[in-house]
């Protein structure tokens, strides 16, 4: 049975195309001069002190790497598993994985101490730090997605890319394996210590990635006026709810298991009491807006039927996503370290205190700065390169999916 | 806390341990030639007796700021200032037992931040000394994150008037490194010195590796405890009274 | 690329005998510790990186300290006279190492963290 190939075409630069262009293009200027500020006049200018040393450039940075490497998940879908309608959106879906990685990496390395000294970071391997096989798993990973994309777009490839398809998805899970291990391997902190952190970093990427794949489709395409037709933002949808309440249960069996210990109290009494801006990030943003809020719009029948209430279930995600990764890294690192277990600590050096952290202008610039490098990225190289598929519409979409399933 | 100089038992252990250094900065180890590489023979450490330590003295934290200058004025905030060493106050709410101890790099044989350092800029020597090789450091802080006793220190600014034998520099992580230029010297750490010449004589350093060595029989004898022992890390530094 | 590597260190050679800066430095070193010069200057010019690189990594990691081969050693012997007697440090356009790297315009890292004044290094 002949196969009838979707057609692809690129971006048309129309009336939205280069406004939107300029406006991402000066986000990521102020972000980057944001980066040239704080390497110029030290960390001194941030938030950041010795008992929090990451802050928000790492929430930021974190996000677009957890969600890189989910957004990939729908050429997954598709290549690896076989599902026809995922197919099309194959392409565009390695790209946005690319596009995340790249802008998050931006935010990263420009964030270190000694930026000048990449070099340094690529030369130089320890093998026993899960931060060197990172650096490994995302070059890798650039590498591999960028096959991928050849043989997605290359008509000679496309035989192929069944095959590179479950290469980039093992190199990805292991990819955001390594990326909650960094945490997870930390045996110092009982607010990081743990097996759970690597499966939740999954299940967050699948759910921060699909969110804003789903957003960069509908808006790309309504940029131009192309039609997304409802059966495709259906089955997305339909992802997402899942990826949602996959993230949810892996957080509560993680807060169970501290909870059911007379140790894991002190920590559980601050993220979920004591906290502060901690504890309203987590029940305000990372459960109401990011988990309980999204599941009844894209689960109940009264609301999921709206494409709008589809639109805003995926931008709540993303709100709810980045409060997750503030709790996670910024309230991880506050929670005072524990020489003593049990005793009463003070020092002249903030031991016993919670750590505070305000976040600081140039840190919020620089991590906005690399989204919307991100951003950027998808839009040019859409207008490069075909990557969208020429229509989304309902009837092109069942077409392909009756006569390959035929 | 008993006045250790009016006690006598204590005022001749305290010559004994006193012999030993002669003087501050003169001590009786064999100094190796300044060429000699560092060897796995030695392992370097310290004994901190927190029954000698008081909770008022700071001398050991404020002679290792003047000797490697991180005590020098900054522009940040006080959470943002170094601290290689730091005296804690511990309290035990049960009995109500006070403590008090100076905590800095505690020199583990199985080092956290080594393991996770990317670049290989935290190392263990060969003799037993943790230390961030400064020149291959990035300053991307998981070693601040992987320690288990905050030990380590991101400098946030740039610096000036560095120190003999203590470079420092913006954007670099940094801790103890156990006097490293003035043991190789075949000096004490200042901490040691500093204490001995409050009169508290609290901090005793040697080689763990020597068991002819006072800090070895000291061990020995206390059987003294460590920080987090529980994290198996094998720390240098050994804390007596705890 | 090594034509063109010759071809500035020539002409750099040329500048620098010229100005005469360097060479008073090198006057007092060698007046201070006659004969014991590390290397020839042609050699220092073109390999003095690299044995600082292996240097610091003997000396960082395996703790070894010649006392002829340290970075003291170095700014001791290169050490530049300021007005008012005092060495200069790396802010000042005369120091031994700047004369070069400014107009070669290859940054000097080391000075971020090591003191650039003679007697405040090992």
């Amino acid at each position: 049975m002949a196969k009838t190939k979707m057609p692809f075409t690129t971006l048309d630069t129309g009336p939205h195309f280069y406004p939107m262009l300029g406006v991402l293009a000066a986000v990521a200027a102020v972000g980057l001069g944001s980066a040239l500020y704080m390497e110029h006049h030290g960390h001194v200018v941030t938030g950041m002190s010795n008992q929090v040393v990451w802050g928000l450039p790492h929430v930021f940075a974190i996000f677009l790497i957890v969600a890189a490497s989910g957004a990939l998940n729908v050429a997954s879908i598709g290549s690896v598993f076989g599902k026809a309608p995922y197919k099309p959106l194959a392409p565009l879906s390695g790209l946005t994985a690319v596009a995340l990685l790249a802008g998050g990496l931006m935010v990263l390395v420009l964030d270190l101490g000694r930026p000048d000294r990449l070099v340094v970071a690529m030369t130089h391997f320890n093998f026993s730090s899960i931060f060197a096989w990172n650096v490994i798993l995302y070059n890798g990973f650039f590498a591999i997605v960028g096959v991928y994309l050849w043989t997605m777009l290359d008509r000679r490839m496309n035989g192929h890319s069944g095959k590179v398809g479950l290469a980039a998805f093992l190199w990805r899970l292991i990819l955001t394996t390594g990326t909650g291990s960094i945490f997870g391997f930390l045996v110092a902190r009982e607010t990081y210590h743990s097996a759970v952190m690597a499966p939740l970093f999954i299940a967050m990427s699948l759910s921060f990635g699909k969110a804003v794949f789903l957003l960069v489709v509908v808006g790309l395409y309504r940029m131009e006026d192309r039609e997304v037709g409802d059966a495709m933002v259906k089955r997305l949808a339909k992802l997402q709810a899942l990826f949602v309440a996959a993230t949810f249960y892996l957080v509560v069996v993680q807060h169970l298991t501290n909870l059911y210990t007379a140790r894991g109290g002190e920590v559980e009494h601050f993220f979920l009491g004591s906290g502060g801006v901690y504890t309203l990030l987590f029940w305000g943003g990372q459960i109401l807006v990011g988990t309980v809020l999204p599941l009844i719009l894209l689960l109940h029948p009264g609301f999921n039927t709206t494409r709008s209430n589809v639109l805003l279930a995926a931008a709540l995600v993303i709100v709810g996503g980045l409060a997750q990764v503030y709790v996670i890294v910024i309230g991880g690192q506050a929670f005072p370290l524990s020489l003593f277990p049990g005793m009463q600590v003070t020092s002249d050096a903030f031991d016993g205190t919670v750590g505070a952290y305000d976040p600081s202008l140039p840190e919020l610039l620089l991590g906005l700065g690399g989204a919307a490098v991100a951003l950027l990225i998808i839009t040019v190289a859409s207008a490069a390169f075909r990557f969208l598929p020429a229509s989304l519409a309902d009837a092109e979409v069942d077409k392909h999916h009756a006569e390959a399933n035929a | 806390m008993t006045d250790v100089l009016s006690n006598p038992t204590r005022r001749s252990l305290l010559a004994g341990i006193g012999a030993l250094t002669l003087a501050p900065g003169i001590v009786l180890m064999a100094p190796q030639p300044a060429d000699a590489a560092a060897t796995s023979g030695k392992r370097w450490g310290l004994l901190i007796d927190t029954t000698k330590c008081d909770a008022g003295c700071n001398a050991c934290v404020q002679a290792c700021g003047a000797e490697h200058g991180w005590s020098d004025p900054t522009h940040g905030r006080p959470d943002q200032a170094p601290k290689w060493v730091r005296k804690v106050d511990v309290k035990d709410p049960a009995s109500g037992k006070t403590a008090s101890l100076p905590v800095m790099c505690q020199h583990c044989a199985k080092p956290p931040c080594v393991d996770v350092c990317p670049t290989g800029a935290s190392f263990k020597r060969a003799d037993g000394i943790v230390l961030v090789d400064r020149h291959i450091c990035i300053g991307c802080r998981y070693c601040m994150m992987a320690c288990p006793f905050k030990a380590r220190s991101f400098v946030h600014e740039d610096i000036a008037n560095q120190r003999p034998g203590t470079p420092r520099g913006n954007g670099t992580v940094e801790a103890c490194n156990l006097c490293v230029t003035r043991v190789d010297a075949g000096k004490l750490p200042v901490c040691v010195d500093a204490c001995a010449g409050a009169g508290k004589g609290a901090i005793l350093f040697g080689d763990l590796n020597d068991p002819n060595s006072a800090i070895a029989k000291r061990v020995r004898e206390v059987a003294p405890a460590r920080l987090r022992a529980d994290l198996r890390l094998d720390t240098g530094v050994h804390y007596q009274g705890l | 690329m090594a034509g063109v590597r010759t071809f500035v260190l020539a002409a750099l050679a040329l500048v620098l005998s010229a100005l005469g800066v360097v060479d008073g430095a090198m006057a007092e070193g060698t007046a201070k510790w006659p004969g014991q010069c590390v290397a020839d200057s042609a050699t220092m010019r073109r390999n003095h990186f690299e044995m600082l690189l292996h240097q610091r990594d003997d000396t960082m990691h395996r703790g070894e300290r010649p006392s002829d081969r340290s970075l003291g050693a170095c700014l001791d012997c290169h050490a530049v006279k300021g007005a008012d007697g005092h060495a200069v440090t790396a802010a000042d356009s005369r120091h031994f190492c700047r004369t070069c790297h400014d107009s070669a315009a290859v940054r000097i890292d080391c000075f971020s963290c090591h003191n650039s004044a003679p007697g405040a290094s090992k």
